[in-house]
């Protein structure tokens, strides 16, 4: 990556566009599928580690040898290690998670239930991150050492030092018990749950296609404060990146360039160095985005949101090692889609990488 | 003062020893001027001392349940109140300072080595090697932390020791990224080529000549790591998986105040921010350190 700019002739790397783009796509699909394998591997060894018994989990206390031993040989688990995974790998392919002890429902279609509920608390803190954190990253960066600045950075600072789980607490204190703002813990009144038929789940989707307005608004101000709350480390951390790399871009010799064209200053930073500082914004965006699903698991335990995040605590407290592991799967599973497709989209985005 | 100021800051100084602690003593003066850093040194040393001289500090045994003064608010008696099997909440706080200090450093302690040997070794070697050790490197990266945390919590069971392990077994990948990143650059050096010229071993190259070289870049970045550190350990207390009652552990403080939160704030409010500036005091001084010890 670093020798390629400066030693060879600029016609070679044109030349080798081709083949190269192959050969890119080709790594990153065998990085990708590398990866995931690593992580069945983990998630798998971190399964046989369990010291709950498996088979005992299945048939129960009072089994009679010879049940345990035929639960054990339907469970695979007589067979050498390298087969067990095998099979666990076959299984996971096809979306077979085995059942969970809890729910009793087979892991995939529970995980398929409460995803929608997380995914609609991510999305919406990651708008706002994105919202509030590029235009202040881009003003700490324009107006450097002023107020804006110093604030920026010490919003960004608390964002890194305050535990999640906490902040989650105090702010339903609150905006909750003492303001009176917003909707308690849960996804939906009482009064409205189970009213809406689900399309996709996502319940002001449902709602607002259905016309259902006052369940729209209901949802929304359960859904406010949890979101706003993984907002602000969205929020956070996108600033403090937006500043770092608009930093970056205010240097280079193209502005000075602008500048001296008379272009306004607006123009200048909007237009010319936003837009360079683009690509690995992307990157930045969607691993924050990831990362919010990794903090959804504190924020749904607090605000009772019955997403994918208090699936795998429940699972975990249950000592339900299936949905663990499988909700570990499908996140784990999604940071590396996301991580693939920041790749791709940064690779859009700057013509450079290319 | 001013003879061991001049005897620091000499351009020309007469032993190994002297140059070193006129650059260490450099490197203070640039910190020293850093008003946050020293905000976050003043935290640290603080966590410090509380941790050392807790019972000095602390008002009440954090233990020793008093269930007539249950969730009393903030009073002379007890500082920041008391929860709700009575124990003082600011003892509780000033001793789990203890627990917190403990778990970061045997965090560090565990990590930076092991991150920096499996770094070394792939950047030394390369080849294969580099590329099966960076696979295993990036496998545990693309893992989100909590998450790989609470499924090895729950694999090994919940408590202190297995918190630390989890914790460790997420934590060492950015060490070993950095060391690889260092060791590539020093590999093809003379002194490495010299050492290998006089028949040592890989082994002895990789630990005796490699790895210090990547050392400061990993204090760096265990400094800015603490405070992760710290926030990993109080969510998996939070969760009932860190550290076990009765110990006083900052995150499962603020767990078991979350019932009564609406009319008994300050249970949960206080451990909460106990944690918060901590991890504040971490990032200011790694912020800070980061700036002085690695000019990238």
């Amino acid at each position: 990556m670093i020798t390629s700019g400066k030693d060879s002739p600029k016609g070679g790397v044109s030349l080798r566009r081709f083949g190269s783009i192959g050969q890119v796509v080709a790594r990153e699909t065998s990085t990708i599928l590398a990866t995931f394998l690593g992580l069945l591997i983990v998630t798998f060894l971190i399964g046989r580690v369990v010291p709950i018994d498996a088979v005992l989990a299945v048939v129960g206390e009072n089994a009679s040898a010879e049940v345990y031993n035929n639960a054990k040989v339907e469970l695979g688990l007589d067979k050498p290690l390298l087969t067990q995974f095998g099979i666990y790998l076959v299984k996971i392919l096809q979306g077979d998670f085995g059942v969970s002890n809890l729910t009793g429902n087979p892991v995939f279609s529970d995980i398929a239930t409460v995803f929608p509920a997380t995914l609609e608390l991510a999305t919406l803190g990651t708008l706002i991150g994105v919202l509030i954190g590029i235009p202040t990253g881009v003003a700490a960066a324009v107006y450097r050492g002023k107020w804006i600045d110093h604030l920026a950075r010490v919003v960004g600072l608390f964002g890194y030092s305050v535990p999640v789980f906490w902040l989650g607490l105090m702010g339903l204190l609150l905006f909750y018990a003492k303001l009176g703002w917003v909707e308690g813990p849960g996804r939906q009144s009482v009064a409205y749950a189970d009213l809406l038929s689900p399309v996709t789940g996502v319940i002001l989707l449902d709602a607002a296609v259905q016309g259902e307005w006052e369940i729209f608004w209901d949802a929304f101000y359960h859904l406010i404060l949890p979101a706003t709350l993984l907002g602000f480390f969205s929020l956070a951390y996108i600033s403090r990146m937006t500043r770092s790399f608009m930093l970056t871009e205010l240097q280079q010799q193209y502005v000075t360039t602008a500048r001296v064209k008379g272009l306004s200053e607006g123009r200048i930073i909007w237009r010319h160095a936003l837009r360079n500082a683009v690509a690995p914004l992307v990157a930045v965006i969607a691993l924050s985005y990831a990362s919010l699903l990794e903090g959804s698991v504190l924020t749904e335990t607090i605000f009772a949101w019955p997403g994918l995040g208090r699936y795998i605590t429940n699972s975990l407290l249950n000592a339900d090692m299936n949905a663990v592991l499988g909700g570990t799967v499908v996140i784990g599973a999604i940071f590396i889609g996301v991580n693939l497709l920041s790749d791709i989209a940064g690779r859009l985005f700057d013509p450079r990488t290319r | 003062m001013t003879a061991l100021r001049a005897y620091l800051l000499t351009d020309d100084a007469q032993s190994r020893m002297q140059s070193r602690l006129g650059q260490a003593y450099r490197r203070w003066l640039v910190l020293r001027g850093n008003p946050l850093a020293m905000v976050g040194l003043f935290i640290v040393i603080t966590l410090l001392l509380v941790a050392a001289f807790a019972p000095l500090v602390a008002t009440h045994d954090p233990i020793e349940q008093n269930l007539a003064h249950r969730l009393q608010p903030m009073s002379a008696e007890y500082w920041l109140g008391t929860d709700a099997l009575g124990r003082d909440i600011f003892s509780r706080i000033v001793y789990g300072s203890r627990v917190t200090l403990f778990i970061v450093l045997a965090v560090v302690v565990t990590v930076g080595p092991v991150g920096l040997l499996i770094g070394a070794t792939a950047g030394y070697f390369g080849g294969w090697v580099d590329t099966l050790l960076m696979r295993i490197t990036d496998v545990f990266l693309a893992f989100p932390r909590l998450i790989l945390a609470l499924a090895l919590v729950s694999a090994l069971g919940s408590g202190l020791e297995n918190a630390i392990l989890a914790i460790a077994l997420t934590a060492w990948p950015p060490y070993a990224r950095v060391a690889r990143a260092e060791t590539m650059v020093v590999r093809k050096s003379d002194y490495i080529a010299a050492a290998r010229m006089q028949g040592a071993s890989a082994f002895r190259i990789i630990l005796g000549h490699v790895t210090p070289m990547c050392v400061p870049s990993a204090i760096v970045r265990s400094a800015l790591d603490m405070a992760g550190i710290i926030l990993t350990a109080a969510g998996l207390g939070f969760l009932g998986l860190g550290a076990q009652p009765p110990l006083p552990e900052w995150g499962a403080m603020v767990a078991t105040g979350r019932e009564q939160v609406f009319d008994q704030w300050w249970v949960a409010a206080f451990p909460g921010l106990a944690i918060c500036i901590c991890a504040l005091g971490f990032n200011l001084l790694g912020d800070g350190l980061r700036d002085v010890l690695d000019a990238r």
